[in-house]
């Protein structure tokens, strides 16, 4: 092959050699502020922002701290805010922002430690709180040799969609309500609070009822729909606390026709 | 208590709202084709006016009616509250929810008065 570098058209795109990314810095011991800090990166049609990321931390300031893990929309870490909006930094492709300037900064919403860093004391929180695993009333657990329980395809399709959540919280970062008022449950745990009420092995809805359809969850929600944008997994949170509004409002009507006899 | 309380008023709420929505959404375009311009242009021949007001003595006629424009006074003091609440008037929220329910309430019994007296 011939020296020298050799430029591949593609998609009509045009090849710059570097792209701008403005990231934003904040050192809790150093700054009183936060600040906007600037990198080249080299433009690479295949380089997601999580690449460029890597490449600042690899080549141009090691002091830079983010989160990653997988690389490939499955682990839910890096999720920032990519020009304005919520995204896993690992699926948002250089080539889509043709502006030659990328700002990232951390999700909004969360308070940031450090960087891109942010703290998600708060939603792991409210995630232990919906109780988000299998739970059986007492004395209704299967013994071993009962053996498994069983589903069918159809009872499998009712909750495989909320299944897909990996807690990147883009929509706990998308969601005005929940930067209105922190102590909103939020459209991820109230999705898996939806996926576990709705499987067929589960029996403890009761159990999550007292903070889904309290004061703090899905009553607040106002259906704005953001979350369900920013999903990466198209979980559909939005569609979950509507059809959990339905089902919490069947209860109430069930609780009237059978007024005074307590379950 | 708290879970209580917002499970039995919520819901009675949100349904009423959704309801008002359902009705905006679906009744109100047709509503308005027929009053805004069938009606003023008589695009609908002669006697239509009077053919239609004659319908509205009818009890069944009165009662759909009612909830056609009551439902929608909830769906508005549901999604006017929210909205209030949500651009910073949290700490006076008691006030906004009894000025917006109360207000459709009133709204609802001004709709019993005035079909009453058709």
């Amino acid at each position: 092959m011939a020296s020298g570098r050799t430029y591949i058209w593609k998609r009509g795109i045009s090849v710059s050699e570097s792209i701008e990314l403005e990231i934003f810095r904040y050192c809790p011991e150093k700054d009183a502020e936060p600040l906007f800090k600037s990198y080249q990166v080299p433009f690479r049609e295949d380089w997601v922002v999580l690449d460029a990321i890597n490449y600042i931390k690899d080549e141009l300031d090691g002091t830079l701290s983010y989160r990653w893990s997988c690389r490939m929309g499955v682990c839910g870490s890096c999720g920032m805010m990519v020009n304005g909006e919520p995204k896993l930094t690992c699926s948002a492709f250089l080539r889509d922002y043709s502006s030659g300037k990328i700002r990232v900064e951390p999700l909004q919403g969360f308070p940031v430690l450090r960087d891109l860093v942010f703290q998600m004391d708060d939603f792991i929180n409210k995630l232990t709180e919906v109780k988000p695993y299998i739970l059986r009333n007492e004395n209704g657990e299967k013994q071993v040799e009962e053996g498994e329980y069983l589903q069918s395809p159809a009872q499998l399709a009712k909750y495989k969609q909320y299944t897909l959540c990996i807690n990147c919280m883009l929509c706990y970062s998308a969601c005005p309500i929940y930067a209105l008022d922190s102590e909103f449950v939020g459209p991820a745990a109230i999705a898996l609070a939806q996926r576990y009420n709705m499987d067929s092995r589960d029996q403890g809805r009761k159990q999550r009822q007292e903070v889904i359809a309290g004061h703090e969850g899905i009553w607040q929600c106002t259906f704005v729909g953001e979350c369900s944008v920013v999903c990466p997994k198209n979980v559909d949170p939005a569609a979950a606390i509507q059809r959990a509004k339905v089902s919490s409002t069947m209860d109430f009507f069930k609780g009237i026709i059978t007024l005074g006899s307590k379950e | 208590m708290e879970v209580e309380l917002a499970q039995s008023k919520e819901p009675v709420i949100w349904m009423l709202f959704s309801a008002g929505g359902m009705i905006s959404a679906m009744v109100f375009p047709v509503l308005l084709l027929i009053t805004g311009f069938l009606l003023p242009f008589e695009i609908a021949g002669d006697g239509t006016f009077e053919r239609i007001h004659v319908a509205l003595k009818h009890p069944l006629i009165k009662l759909i009616l009612f909830f056609v424009i009551s439902l929608p006074f909830f769906h508005w003091a549901h999604r006017f509250r929210f909205t209030l609440v949500d651009i910073g008037l949290k700490h006076v929220s008691l006030m906004i929810t009894v000025c917006c329910y109360g207000g459709a309430i009133l709204g609802s019994i001004l709709t019993i008065i005035v079909l009453w007296n058709i």
